[in-house]
């Protein structure tokens, strides 16, 4: 399977790589939301940390870790570039078919742009549970 | 030398043919294209004496009597006439009964050996699948001990596809044997590359392939033992009686020529080339665990094919480690790919932990590798593991001391 030129622009030029401090940091730092999803046993983990302006609730920045294949890669570089800059509600919209529009992922790659949304999904809620804002549950099944 | 790029360290799922195997099958295309059972004429005699010369080939390299080869498509074929045939042949009880006889086998054989076993189990027979040890192998004590008063027939692979593990394939033929059950042994990766003796090794019926030893795809043979005792076997492909009724359809003469010539180079070239192959493997072996931490070598040390090597870099995942050397060809242990998300069932049979699983690449060198290749891999490695450690978020915990394993991870 050969994989789509995006796929491997992401792959060999990754965005946005790293995080904002040390695990302890970030547990600690309220404009931080951190979002770890997967498991080393399906072969995937993926980490999204946003940091958040505590004024507007505009993502200034975000940065990504993944353990995983060349698609979970691209995805989650994908996810932090498409998130900057946008409030946490518009980044709770993203959708993961809209990753495998922008990717040409393949039916058996879906479930990367899945946790991409996922850890998203799971930073924002990091943020607004430090910051007492209150959580809704969106119903979303995959 | 120059380094033509990709390089090819994938010899474990196929080689390339030797041009001489390539030279020797040629005429068979176009010139002597007859049909060996054409006892009338010139064109089927040609054909008849090539299959005739390349038996020979094949029962010089394995020790046994020509007549004791049968032509197939492939290991997978001969895998299923062996295994299917047999328990046929042997049972205990008729078709539609239970009970119909023991059959024992291993969890981290081929596909080509669980899927016949398994078919047979929905059939009546009783099957014990063994559990290898941390080493990856399977020895005649375990076989022994799983031995039945009505085992009829045992297949464990000689050598493993995925880690290059030697079982004690002649010693559990053995223990088989003594107990007058049949011994096949699924010797794919074997054959061509080891020495072999099937009488001296206790072997009853073996699987070989052409394209693992640098013959043609899509021709193998199966070796069935003709004498002390004779083994015989239910045809699973029914026709014009050809290979003494046990595999019928017309030979594939050229890919049977192929086949002859592959194994007739193995038979004069496998001492040297071993040894040529082990020195290269040891140097890639030791070289990226000594340079690159957390690194493990699955399965046995020793008791191991010259030429495979099958290594796991923690916190780096095996399908993104493979698209970072993309100037190898290898393959992972990682199953990214399939549907379920299971990394390899043979690591995991060793009990290799399902993030390690992830993480393996499988090396398997061949005749047409060179020492300037390996180095070259060996930096391309180094490289991918640095630049995809900077991206893992596994690495970053065990650097922050973090035990991965402590860890309740979300299932999804």
């Amino acid at each position: 399977m050969a994989y789509s030129e995006k796929v491997i622009d992401h792959y060999d030029n990754p965005r946005n790589v790293g995080n904002f401090g040390t695990t302890s940091e970030c547990k600690t730092d309220s404009t931080v939301g951190v979002g770890v999803v997967g498991a080393p046993e399906c072969g995937d983990v993926m980490q999204l940390q946003i940091k958040v302006n505590p004024e507007t609730h505009v993502i200034e920045d975000a940065k990504f870790k993944c353990f995983g294949c060349g698609s979970a890669i691209a995805s989650s570089s994908l996810a932090t570039e498409w998130i900057k800059n946008q409030t946490i509600d518009e980044a709770e919209k993203l959708r993961n078919t809209e990753i495998v529009e922008e990717l040409a992922l393949p039916p058996v790659k879906i479930h990367c742009s899945v946790l991409a949304e996922d850890s998203i999904k799971a930073a924002i809620r990091d943020y607004k549970a430090k910051n007492g804002i209150a959580i809704e549950e969106t119903a979303h099944s995959h | 030398m120059p380094i033509n790029l990709p390089i090819y360290f994938d010899n474990a799922a196929t080689t390339r043919c030797d041009p001489r195997v390539v030279e020797a099958m040629l005429p068979y295309f176009t010139e002597k294209f007859g049909n060996p059972g054409s006892r009338n004429h010139k064109f089927g005699w040609d054909s008849e004496e090539a299959v005739d010369i390349a038996r020979g080939q094949i029962a010089d390299l394995i020790g046994s009597s020509p007549k004791e080869i049968v032509f197939t498509s492939g290991s997978t074929e001969a895998n299923n006439l062996a295994i299917k045939g047999a328990a046929e042949m042997y049972a205990k009880k008729p078709e539609g009964e239970t009970g119909r006889g023991h059959i024992i086998s291993a969890i981290h054989e081929h596909k080509a050996v669980i899927d016949p076993v398994k078919r047979l189990e929905k059939r009546g027979f009783d099957v014990t699948m063994l559990t290898p040890g941390a080493d990856g192998l399977i020895t005649a004590a375990m076989v022994k001990d799983a031995m039945r008063d009505d085992t009829i027939l045992c297949s464990i692979m000689w050598a493993n596809n995925e880690l290059g593990t030697i079982n004690e394939v002649p010693q559990i033929g053995k223990v088989v044997r003594d107990a007058g059950a049949v011994m096949h042994t699924d010797a794919t990766q074997w054959v061509g590359k080891m020495p072999t003796n099937v009488v001296e090794d206790n072997i009853d019926l073996l699987s070989l392939s052409g394209h693992k030893m640098y013959g043609p795809k899509g021709v193998g043979a199966l070796y069935v033992r003709r004498r002390r005792p004779r083994i015989r076997l239910v045809a699973q492909i029914e026709g014009g009686g050809q290979e003494r009724g046990y595999r019928s359809g017309t030979l594939n003469v050229p890919g049977i020529v192929g086949l002859g010539m592959a194994c007739e180079i193995c038979s004069k070239e496998m001492d040297s080339e071993r040894e040529r192959l082990l020195k290269m493997r040891q140097r890639l072996e030791s070289t990226l665990a000594d340079s690159i931490d957390v690194t493990q070598i699955n399965g046995h040390a020793d008791k191991r094919l010259p030429h495979v090597t099958n290594i796991s870099f923690g916190f780096v995942e095996g399908e993104g480690l493979m698209m970072a050397v993309k100037n190898i060809a290898c393959s992972s242990g990682s199953a990214c790919t399939s549907a379920s998300l299971e990394p390899s069932y043979v690591l995991k049979a060793l009990g290799v932990g399902d993030d390690l699983a992830h993480s393996s690449l499988r090396l398997s060198l061949g005749r047409f590798n060179t020492e300037e290749e390996v180095d070259f891999a060996i930096g391309n490695i180094q490289e991918a593991v640095r630049k995809l450690r900077e991206l893992s978020p596994l690495f970053d915990m065990h650097n922050e001391g973090i035990d991965i394993s402590t860890i309740e991870w979300a299932t999804h």
